[in-house]
């Protein structure tokens, strides 16, 4: 006997996503997806934005790793309210995981929550966890070719944040062969260069954040 | 290797709708997966084979159907395959394509007995 089915095999992570989402319009939170592999440089630019809005935005940081609470040990430092998840060698984070430590967290009066996820180029970007947008970063050590490689995470991503810029006089990395391949893929997509030691290009990255918290802020405010 | 959960997804609904129907057996697991989904279907079978084990899907067939990436251009509506990840209209050069369809991960149908 055939049965009809239709179903998304995602399905009950996309439902949970969806809850998380009504908690951040309700709560009027700005929340990141952060994307990217693992050494890109994703830590390294939340310390920076933790270190540089601190007193202006009031920003949480969940943390997804495999199995350690490095990265939110650095982010601790900034006097920042941070939640680890450890996967236990899961390769992403889901709903479901995001879920559960929101309801540990004071949300009441965030602007913004960055949602840090395992060091991937793969999993993460088929796992929405109720964010507003996707941002990746990619350094520029990992090579130009990584946005065609990886299509998906650059396609989901709303901006694509390439670090490490400092060394690039050092590397065989096409910069503009990699912002059209990213652009191909997204045409839209906002691309962005710093470099996390040097600090440079970090203030467009912070104006970019200020205008997210802002622009959700005033969506939020619409729906009431 | 996030086609464990994406096993377990198919796992589930197909169990839901085998009990649903008073099914003793599921035979066959139609899947519909777009051109543009991070699924490695060699992963995603040896994940499914080790997760049915015991269940009433032991052994049943995944059959996979691949949905070809498609879009329609923002500005002047031409709907075309999208070829090499390029997201601009190929068309008119200058709109931006919106996935019509090649994302879908979806089961499609059961065979059950």
């Amino acid at each position: 006997m055939e049965v009809q089915v239709m179903q998304d095999i995602l399905g009950k992570n996309d439902q949970i996503a969806a809850e998380n989402q009504v908690f951040f319009a309700e709560k009027k939170i700005f929340a990141l997806n952060l994307l990217g592999s693992p050494g890109a440089g994703k830590t390294s630019l939340l310390e920076k934005t933790m270190a540089a809005l601190k007193d202006e935005l009031r920003m949480a940081v969940i943390e997804g790793d495999l199995f350690t609470s490095k990265d939110a040990d650095r982010i601790a430092k900034y006097n920042v309210p941070v939640i680890q998840i450890n996967t236990s060698g899961g390769c992403h984070l889901d709903a479901a995981m995001v879920q559960k430590v929101l309801r540990e967290m004071d949300l009441d009066a965030l602007d913004l929550l960055v949602i840090e996820n395992v060091g991937n180029l793969v999993c993460p970007a088929e796992f929405n966890v109720g964010e507003d947008l996707k941002g990746v970063v990619l350094s520029i050590t990992e090579g130009d070719d990584k946005p065609l490689k990886y299509p998906l995470v650059f396609k989901e991503s709303a901006i694509t944040v390439l670090n490490k810029v400092d060394i690039l006089p050092y590397t065989n990395f096409d910069m503009d062969g990699a912002k059209k391949d990213i652009r191909m893929l997204h045409p839209s997509a906002q691309i962005i260069e710093v470099s996390c030691t040097q600090g440079t290009g970090l203030d467009e990255w912070y104006d970019w954040l200020r205008q997210q918290v802002q622009a959700k802020k005033q969506r939020s405010n619409a729906c009431e | 290797m996030h086609e464990m959960a994406i096993a377990e997804g198919i796992l589930d609904i197909a169990l839901d709708y085998a009990a649903r129907n008073d099914a003793k057996r599921v035979g066959k697991i139609s899947l519909l997966l777009g051109e543009m989904t991070g699924v490695e279907t060699d992963a995603l079978e040896f994940c499914f084979e080790s997760l049915v084990r015991g269940t009433i899907a032991e052994g049943a067939e995944l059959a996979l159907h691949r949905i070809p990436l498609m879009g329609r251009c923002h500005s002047c509506g031409a709907e075309t395959h999208i070829e090499h990840y390029n997201f601009l209209c190929p068309s008119c050069k200058t709109g931006q394509l919106d996935i019509i369809s090649g994302r879908e991960m979806q089961v499609e149908y059961l065979e059950v007995d």
